[in-house]
């Protein structure tokens, strides 16, 4: 529709003459024999030759180069980069660039930023909405390419521990372990030895810089674990059933025997909240601002901790609640039960959002991993199973344990810890994304008392253990994720900082209503409850209000109204209404008859039972 | 065996000094990232609920006219200064920075009906009642100067417009007829008739700088080509159109300003279909100009408000304004694209953001970038339910809000009738007309 605009009749070329004026400005390394030659020959055309020579080549060349934005081999090393480019650019001053071109990415990266599924076919829709999901589509892979170029920054590299030449890594102590690693990292290794206040529950804050700890004896402690720097030390005189900081290391929820009680970092206590009463689990929804409590008397309750409401009490009609853990991925609340059921919890619904049978006895113990793909549980059975939680909550794989664990947990990178009696145990998983696998053991690690808390530190390799004989910080290398974002959780930030994190999420809390197995669901269309929608209100009210209102005649005068031609045009709409039904019925047949008569010829297949 | 353990330097991750700045390695792998739709939903619903509060688009009210104000002209070269003229005869010059006057000339005796300014920007002309097009100078006269036009030309007949060649020292006016005149001559070039009516507004292309629109109150929209000596094609709507507009971006698109609440967007080459229809005043639209990004307009209408349209859009996307504002006469949309003026009944030329939830003055990198994410969030989640009733609502005047009612139930009537109509009828005997076509009676050539 736009065209340029025509200059007028009498209009200067004044383009022209602007484009003689600025003059580009030879370099000193632009090629020393033509001002030579210009000299020899000047005048203007020869000099715009070599101009237009010069310039095309380089959109040519960055054309090339930009095509192959995803490299659809793993990452090549940088030598075999090198040969694969068949001619590497020459600058003008005869320099070379050995990287030419934007830095390769490989796919399986890709993969992990890219959040449209490209499985599904755009719809044949109109174009205008159809040209906007392709556009949509082309913008998402390149962000997605653009996000996963940025990991080339990141600066460190995790951890591991490699047996040599056939060595069994679980057969590896702690104490060698701690020999072979620089000091910095040595000092993460230590024992509390708390005897007296018996067994221990603790939890790291989400940092992974500060460790809090409380013995059921009323011993509550927190401290800035790295440094060993004690924030607080107190004894509530009263058994510490759990212990959870909340979103920031300034303030900790301690369960105590009869109610719940909210601590600063100095130890004084902030709130006792009495409709909380005889916790036995907490957990903290740090997105949503929530602490989720499981109580003896059988009551999941959501307390929101910005503004001290109780968002949901939620009865699971299952007796004591003595299992509960969080899916990271989703805020979806884990509960075990005595009958051998996980069920799945959300705020927002009374009722279970799943309810999955795992074991045959009670369930002891149960953990997700921080991608929210793998569950783990452990039950009365002695049976550990993973589980994969994408849809089909089926078992992966299951080992059966002379012990059973009590306590189990993920590291940020998928290792498992599982706490039976005294001895801790360590799986890892062969690959990034895959379960962990419950053949071979990675680590373990025998403690001076039987286990009653664990926690991998989030951003260290150090796995926390709570036990009867105090705190235990074991090395476990490769544990945890090595680059932190410093936005987000970082370990080493200032007070000023914090604070000035903590505004912006409390700004950006999202609400408990939103909280569902799919956390994706909000950005998809909702079609579903569009219908439900419709069908409750019918159910409601009783009727469909968009439905058609049945004829009814209006009353004429001069005796045009009898009885008998009110139900003649009575009759007469009914009857047009009911062919038009006909005639529709009669389409579909047709189109249905159309469709059965196209694949004519095929016999019906066995495997025709499993099509949906 | 081989053992790495995960040892940071703190030196790396914590500045060195207090006048540093904050190191933050960032890492946006999306496990760290959880619940990502959530939060910008959450981020876009108060960048919505901020816009609203935000949401203060009344600026200044520029006040010294005696009457109400008729005319208004943007100067070409300068972004502060505006001109208007007034019903009885006056024109001014304001200095918008300043929000004064800095120049008042009685012009004309009756109204001032039109005014426009050379592209230079050195002078502007003016139409009036008393049947003269008079041509000033945008300076004022040294001291002991009198206050006199550079130009006058006596006409025959009142005339109703004036606008000025984009490019050439030529200018057209429109009264009974559409006159083309070069500047240095006292009889027009040509002049161009097609029926006999009294035409209300002429407007140049400003891309195709030859062609002309017009319209009448014979309820049509005349096209002209100057190099020609007669029209080029008319369409004739059901109501008067007031004003047209054209699209400063794509040539063949304009904008008509009709008596019967709407605005309707042309393409020159397809008249007989209006590419879009806008709906939204409650009274006869007035005025209307285009953004110079061509992307936007604004009308101004008889029932005391101004709205700003998308131009793809049906529905306005802003309503502005205030218990003292009467019927808006004219409106115009600044050459920065950023203010809005509208002159009204009671002697007000009032000065409004385009777009009323902006910052003004100088924006910080970082807040530049906050507003463009949030710009994109906003939009994103635009369809959620809850976001759209926030960035959606407007208070409304109560005559307004009314009005709006009352016209709904009677188009719903009018919709029934229409459905009662065509079922009762021999199928295909009543023909389904859209809503764009209803208002286009005609298109002659």
């Amino acid at each position: 529709m736009e065209r340029a605009p025509k200059p007028g009749k009498d209009v200067p070329p004044k383009k022209d003459k602007r484009q003689a004026k600025r003059k580009k400005p030879r370099r000193y390394w632009e090629e020393d024999t033509a001002p030579t030659t210009d000299r020899a020959c000047p005048g203007p055309p020869r000099n715009k030759k070599r101009n237009q020579e010069l310039r095309p080549q380089k959109p040519k060349n960055t054309h090339i180069l930009k095509k192959p934005r995803i490299s659809k081999k793993p990452q090549v090393p940088k030598k075999l980069r090198k040969r694969t480019n068949p001619e590497p650019e020459r600058n003008l001053s005869g320099a070379q660039d050995p990287f030419p071109g934007p830095a390769p990415v490989p796919v399986e990266v890709v993969q992990k930023f890219c959040r449209i599924d490209k499985s599904k076919k755009i719809p044949h829709s109109k174009s205008k909405t159809r040209n906007r999901l392709e556009v949509a589509e082309a913008e998402e892979e390149e962000t997605s390419v653009k996000a996963a170029r940025s990991e080339l920054l990141l600066a460190e590299e995790p951890g591991f521990l490699e047996g040599e030449n056939g060595e069994d890594t679980a057969k590896i102590l702690q104490a060698d372990i701690v020999e072979a690693v620089d000091i910095a990292s040595a000092a993460k290794h230590f024992d509390l030895n708390l005897r007296q206040f018996g067994p221990y529950r603790l939890n790291y804050s989400r940092t992974g810089r500060h460790l809090a700890f409380g013995g059921s004896r009323g011993h509550v402690a927190a401290l800035d674990w790295v440094t060993k720097r004690l924030m607080c030390e107190i004894n509530v005189m009263e058994a510490v059933r759990d212990i959870r900081f909340l979103h920031s290391e300034a303030l900790l929820a301690v369960a105590q025997n009869r109610w719940l009680h909210i601590y600063d970092n100095q130890g004084i206590e902030l709130h006792c909240i009495r409709r909380c009463d005889r916790v036995t689990r907490l957990e903290f929804l740090p997105f949503h601002f929530l602490l989720a409590t499981a109580s003896e008397t059988g009551f999941l309750t959501y307390l929101d901790v910005s503004v001290g409401k109780i968002v949901a009490a939620l009865n699971a009609r299952a007796g004591r609640l003595g299992v509960m853990t969080q899916n990271p991925y989703n805020a979806v609340i884990h509960l075990g039960h005595s009958n051998g059921t996980v069920s799945l919890w959300s705020p927002a619904m009374k009722e279970p959002l799943a309810k999955i049978l795992c074991h045959r006895g009670g369930v002891r113990a149960v953990t997700v991993d921080s991608t929210g793909t793998y569950m783990a549980t452990s039950g009365l059975d002695h049976q550990l199973k993973i589980f994969d939680l994408r849809g089909t909550f089926q078992p992966l794989s299951a080992r059966t344990l002379p012990q059973g664990a009590g306590h189990l947990a993920f590291s940020q990178r998928g290792l498992l810890v599982a706490g039976m009696g005294d001895v801790v145990n360590i799986w890892a998983g062969q690959g990034q994304a895959g379960p962990p696998s419950l053949e071979q053991l990675y680590l373990t690690h025998r403690l001076s008392g039987p286990v009653h808390g664990l926690q991998f530190c989030p951003f260290e390799d150090v796995l926390g253990v709570g036990h009867s004989g105090g705190v235990t910080s074991m090395l476990v290398p490769g544990a945890a994720e090595p680059n932190f974002d410093g936005l987000d959780s970082n370990p080493y930030r200032s007070r000023k900082q914090r604070q000035e994190w903590e505004v912006k999420a409390l700004l950006e809390k999202v609400p408990a209503e939103l909280i569902c197995l799919d956390p994706r669901a909000l950005a998809e269309v909702d079609v579903i409850s569009l219908e439900q929608e419709k069908k409750e209100r019918i159910e409601r009210l009783g009727y469909d209000p968009e439905a058609k209102t049945p004829f009814q005649p209006k009353p004429k005068q001069k005796g045009r109204s009898s009885t008998a031609s009110l139900v003649k045009r009575k009759r007469k709409v009914m009857d047009e209404e009911h062919r038009e039904k006909v005639r529709q019925s009669f389409e579909q047949q047709k189109q249905h008859k159309q469709k059965k008569t196209k694949p004519f010829g095929a016999w019906p297949s066995a495997l025709d039972r499993f099509v949906r | 065996m081989k053992v790495k353990m995960l040892s940071r330097n703190p030196d790396n991750y914590v500045r060195e000094t207090k006048l540093d700045l904050q190191r933050v390695p960032r890492n946006y792998d999306p496990t760290l990232h959880p619940f990502e739709v959530p939060r910008e939903y959450v981020r876009a619903l108060n960048a919505t609920k901020l816009e609203r509060v935000f949401a203060k688009p009344f600026l200044a009210s520029l006040d010294g006219h005696r009457d109400g104000v008729n005319c208004l002209a943007k100067h070409p070269k300068s972004l502060a200064t505006v001109l208007s003229g007034a019903c009885d005869g006056e024109v001014r010059i304001w200095n918008l920075t300043k929000q004064k006057c800095i120049r008042a000339i009685q012009a004309h005796e009756g109204f001032v009906r039109g005014m426009c300014t050379r592209f230079c920007g050195t002078s502007f002309f003016t139409v009036g009642d008393d049947k003269t097009v008079k041509q000033w100078k945008m300076d004022a006269p040294a001291y002991g100067e009198e206050e006199e036009p550079l130009h006058t030309i006596l006409g025959k007949t009142v005339y109703t417009g004036i606008d000025h060649h984009w490019k050439e020292a030529v200018f057209a006016t429109c009264g009974q007829q559409v006159d083309i005149w070069d500047e240095q001559r006292t009889s027009p070039i040509c002049s161009m008739t097609w029926g006999f009516d009294s035409i209300s507004s002429v407007k140049f292309n400003p891309i195709e700088t030859f062609l002309l629109g017009s319209c009448a109150s014979d309820r049509n929209i005349v096209l002209y080509d100057m190099r020609q000596s007669t029209p080029l094609k008319k369409v004739i709507l059901d109501m008067r159109t007031n004003t047209i507009c054209w699209n400063p971006m794509e040539a063949f698109i304009f904008t008509a300003a009709n008596e019967d609440y709407n605005l309707y967007t042309f393409d020159m080459r397809a008249l007989d279909t209006p590419v879009v229809v806008h709906k939204d005043h409650v009274s006869a639209v007035l005025d209307v100009d285009y953004s110079p990004t061509g992307k936007e307009f604004v009308s101004a209408s008889f029932d005391k408000s101004i709205r700003i349209f998308p131009v793809d859009k049906s529905r306005s996307r802003e309503v502005y304004h205030t218990k003292r504002m009467q019927h808006v006469i004219c409106v115009k949309w600044t050459s920065d694209s950023k203010y809005i003026m509208c002159g009204s009944d009671e002697m007000n030329i009032r000065l409004w953001k385009a777009n009323a939830s902006e910052k003004l003055g100088v924006l910080t990198s970082r807040e530049k970038a906050a507003k463009d994410y949030n710009q994109k969030l906003k939009e994103k989640f635009r369809h959620h339910p809850h976001i759209k009733r926030i960035a959606r609502h407007r208070h409304l005047p109560k005559s307004i809000y009314s009005q709006i009612q009352e016209q709904r139930i009677m188009k719903e009537a009018r919709r029934r009738k229409e459905i009662n109509r065509l079922k009762h009828s021999k199928p295909g005997s009543v023909p389904v007309v859209s809503e764009k076509k209803k208002h286009v009676v005609a298109v002659v050539k």
